[in-house]
């Protein structure tokens, strides 16, 4: 089976996010790391690419800076990296991520394509499904359990009231939730591996993808900030004050 | 007038919450037209009607996976006839029918909005970023327009509109894109929901282990609250899923929310700062939660719910 897994580089979310003066478009540094969601999407595509003697391409779009999360991805056994850069998709919203996704996987070919549900920096959480629109595949999203072989995929589907079971043919998209599977670790001959392996780089000429009219941050302006109150150093005694203010807001 | 769609999903057998908010928002800005997605009923349709849509497209997948065949039906009908503005809300079955539909279109969406409004033929929409501290506000060239607004950002509204014309819309057949739903699970659901609660209880990394959690239980019995907990903790699997209150889990509002061993991560935030009183117990005196807390508590969560469990019992 052919697995392509989407995913991402990120600032690293436990530092301070910036935003572009003017376009208000996030800051993305040359030291970004790989999407902690992503890792459950490479994993699950490892476990499946493996079970049928298949292969596991990264695909990915954005500036590459030092490429250390790609190389993450890479070590954890990934084939093989096809990174889309270039200046004029800076800004690019869901609809324009996904239509140079498509057209790379495409050239590819794929069996089965995941994704993670949402990135943790964009979250816009609609990017699988527009995938796999342009792919005209089933987007089987939201998945806590995969299965697939014999030319069928089938997935537990998170619902709001507990699970749907859902198949269907491939080709498809899968969406994974952070969970799916137990991420395996890049081992150290994983890591020394990756750097040999190859990461084709793409532009948006190589594809003929043509950006159309996106979205645009028009302002950004401070919330009506709420304020903290009380801080107090536990001594011992502190569930007095809990106890005292859930009298006062009646809880108890 | 603005003509708005706005997409309901039916869970058991009634319109979603999440789906009455939308038409809030809908109704304030236009004529609204609800794509009602499940069995549908009498009472159904009227309670679209109630909550002020004026008619109602019929969209009944069976035991399809909706995604596919809706959104190519909603674009051919778009295709005899635009609306201004689709809303859908930030919720599972609502994200998959935008993103393939935006796509089918070939425009944009704008999602994870707090606020929608229309303004001399163009659209704009308040997202909340970096945690809730800033608010962006963003504009999208082409209609037709598709918003995903996030849950709990319009209170639903009954305003006494009268029953709805209701029109079924064929699903057409989508070739490869098809998919089935081949078995529902419906998991048992105890005590009060995180959505609906007065008071949340939620734990966090703090809590040092898994085990540690039914700290966070107890404390929630006791109290008759609903228990939530961090994305960290549930990506570790120490809780399952629909625990999960934040930017990628659930959004809560309560009267009062107990965050135990949560340091306050962004996506955190964003699902719970809107809770009337917070109060906070964490070890690290730096914790970003304190800076929204009505108390925060510098301590052990392993001293201090203990103790508060038992001057609980001993009430």
């Amino acid at each position: 089976m052919k697995v392509v897994v989407c995913v991402k580089q990120i600032p690293d979310p436990a530092t301070p996010y910036r935003l572009e003066t003017g376009t208000n478009w996030l800051l993305r540094p040359d030291d970004q790391v790989l999407d902690d969601t992503d890792r459950y999407g490479v994993e699950m595509g490892l476990q499946l690419a493996q079970a049928s003697e298949g292969t596991l391409t990264l695909v990915s779009m954005g500036p590459a800076g030092n490429g250390q999360g790609i190389r993450q991805a890479l070590a954890m056994g990934a084939d093989q990296a096809i990174l889309i850069e270039d200046d004029s998709l800076r800004g690019s919203d869901a609809l324009a991520t996904a239509q140079v996704l498509a057209a790379a996987i495409k050239r590819e070919g794929f069996d089965l394509v995941i994704a993670g549900n949402e990135s943790t920096d964009g979250y816009s959480g609609v990017l699988p499904q527009m995938l796999s629109e342009l792919l005209d595949v089933p987007a089987l999203t939201y998945a806590t359990k995969v299965e697939a072989g014999d030319g069928k995929v089938k997935i537990h589907r998170q619902t709001a009231a507990g699970y749907d079971v859902v198949e269907a043919s491939l080709p498809a998209v899968v969406a994974v939730t952070a969970g799916v599977v137990e991420p395996r670790y890049p081992t150290f001959k994983g890591i020394m591996e990756a750097k040999k392996k190859t990461v084709e780089i793409l532009s948006v000429s190589d594809l003929g993808v043509e950006r159309g009219p996106g979205q645009t941050v028009a302002s950004i302006t401070d919330a009506p900030e709420r304020s903290g109150g009380r801080k107090i150093e536990d001594d011992g005694e502190s569930h007095l004050a809990i106890v005292a203010l859930l009298e006062q807001r009646k809880v108890i | 007038m603005a003509t708005i769609w706005v997409f309901v999903q039916e869970e058991a057998g009634d319109p979603t919450t999440i789906g009455l908010e939308l038409l809030a928002a809908g109704r304030r800005l236009g004529e609204v037209t609800a794509l009602y997605l499940g069995a549908g009923s009498e009472s159904a349709f009227a309670t679209l009607g109630e909550h002020g849509a004026g008619s109602v497209l019929h969209l009944d997948a069976g035991n399809r996976l909706p995604s596919g065949p809706v959104a190519a039906a909603l674009a051919e009908r778009i295709s005899a006839g635009a609306p201004d503005l689709i809303i859908f809300g930030q919720a599972y079955t609502d994200r998959d029918v935008a993103g393939r539909l935006a796509a089918r279109l070939g425009v944009g969406v704008l999602s994870n909005a707090i606020a929608v409004r229309l303004a001399n033929g163009a659209v704009e929409t308040d997202h909340e970023i970096l945690g809730g501290a800033q608010v962006a506000t963003a504009t999208m060239g082409q209609g037709p327009f598709i918003v995903l607004i996030r849950p709990k950002s319009y209170p639903a509204e009954a305003v006494g509109g009268t029953a709805p014309s209701v029109e079924k819309l064929d699903l057409p057949q989508v070739g490869r894109s098809e998919a089935t739903v081949i078995e529902s699970h419906v998991e048992e659901r105890e005590g009060p929901q995180l959505g609906e609660a007065a008071v949340v209880v939620s734990g966090g990394r703090g809590l040092g282990s898994p085990e540690a959690y039914e700290l966070v239980e107890k404390l929630g019995k006791k109290l008759g609250a609903a228990t939530g907990a961090t994305r960290a903790i549930v990506d570790a699997g120490w809780v399952p899923y629909a625990k999960q209150v934040g930017q990628t889990g659930k959004t809560v509002k309560p009267d009062v929310y107990i965050a135990c061993g949560i340091s306050g991560a962004m996506q955190h935030l964003v699902g719970m700062k809107d809770a009337k009183t917070i109060i906070a117990i964490n070890k690290d005196p730096d914790a970003p939660i304190f800076s929204i807390a009505d108390l925060g508590v510098v301590g052990d969560v392993h001293k201090v719910l203990p103790k508060l469990i038992e001057a609980l019992e001993s009430r």
